[in-house]
């Protein structure tokens, strides 16, 4: 693909959304899954929801730039190169790692700081759902992906989503994520979910897919 | 008192006193403030790229550190600033995520901001104060009337440069 260079979300055609929208819905539901095992309960997911995005409106996904949030980031290698960034909700993070540690649901609005214990816990999920998505994409394309160990940031989710946006940035005046909402109980989480090809990848995991000619 | 008008990422927006523009969770990108204090007029850019010669599709002016300043020089222009008058406030270029392997991805706050730097020089406008780099997000303010540039963090305090 000579052309890979110019290549750019702006121009993704409703084909190509739906195969990413079924790489997110594979993902996820690979990812409800592991997080039920993880968890002992039953946890459900919604249709993934895959947005494309001008810069202008990608930081005020959550209604406004400033909103603090948990941003986890890891690196991807193999066959593309990349990241994947998940984003929640301060309060939706505080949901999961309630969850996690058996905490109640008194405790739950509590504060919006996280000790170390909290924030492996969150690392911990960071890596689940990260590793079913890129299994997934894994079998789907053949190409063989590694996620790195997680990083956490917490911090206004304009900041954050500057991370993955500036990346897409490169390519187009576009960025492409897909809305996740778990359901676990009567409890809805929702996290935000950025794949971020290198440049060079692009084309490579667009060819893989078998959406670029 | 002015109007707050907001600039998004990769964006920018020059004003005539009394005005205030603001940006929210400036993260790696920079926020680049040019005030005349001449004449009031105030601009602010929030750029994601350090160099539009590095990349092909360069149609968004704003995106880039180097086309955005020249851009919003002359929107300023436009509005009545002379150059001459210009001073310039930079924010943002944090490094938001601190992976050990150094890569592209982690350093481009930094980059962006040597840009700014950079291209100013190259112009002569006058770099006059800065809040760049750290690991944390920041939502600035510029006010036509005072010419101050308001610094916002979460936990990490609040500045007027």
């Amino acid at each position: 693909m000579k052309k890979k260079m110019s290549l750019n979300f702006d121009k993704l055609n409703s084909f190509q959304i739906d195969v990413l929208k079924e790489i997110g819905n594979i993902g996820a539901g690979n990812a409800a899954t592991a997080l039920a095992k993880m968890l002992r309960r039953k946890v459900d997911m919604d249709v993934p929801k895959v947005k494309v995005l001008k810069f202008q409106e990608v930081s005020e996904i959550l209604g406004r730039a400033d909103i603090p949030v948990v941003g986890l980031l890891l690196r991807v290698t193999g066959d593309i190169k990349g990241s994947i960034m998940f984003i929640l909700e301060n309060e939706a993070a505080r949901i999961w790692v309630n969850i996690l540690m058996g905490k109640t649901h008194a405790e739950r609005n509590e504060c919006l700081k996280f000790d170390e214990i909290e924030i492996s816990a969150l690392k911990e999920i960071a890596n689940i759902l990260s590793s079913s998505y890129l299994s997934a994409l894994s079998t789907l394309t053949g190409l063989n992906i590694m996620p790195s160990v997680p990083e956490l940031a917490i911090d206004m989710v304009g900041a954050i989503v500057s991370v993955p946006a500036i990346e897409f940035g490169k390519l187009g005046d576009s960025v492409l994520y897909i809305e996740t909402e778990f359901l676990e109980g009567n409890t809805r989480v929702v996290g935000d979910f950025f794949l971020v090809p290198d440049f060079d990848s692009y084309g490579v995991l667009l060819k893989a897919l078998g959406v670029l000619n | 008192m002015g109007n707050i008008v907001k600039v998004g990422m990769a964006d920018l927006k020059a004003l005539r006193h009394p005005a205030v523009l603001t940006t929210l969770g400036l993260g790696s990108c920079v926020g680049i403030a040019l005030i005349d204090m001449r004449t009031n007029i105030i601009g602010l850019a929030h750029a994601m790229l350090p160099d539009s010669l590095q990349i092909n599709n360069r149609s968004n002016t704003a995106k880039f550190v180097d086309t955005a300043i020249d851009e919003l020089i002359a929107e300023m222009g436009k509005l009545g600033a002379v150059k001459a008058g210009i001073v310039a406030k930079l924010a943002g270029g944090a490094q938001m995520f601190s992976f050990s392997q150094s890569s592209d991805l982690m350093r481009i706050g930094h980059r962006n901001v040597i840009a700014a730097k950079e291209k100013l020089r190259q112009l002569g406008v006058p770099l006059v104060a800065e809040d760049t780099g750290g690991n944390y997000g920041r939502t600035i303010e510029l006010d036509s009337a005072t010419g101050i540039l308001l610094v916002k963090t979460i936990g990490y305090g609040i500045k007027r440069i």
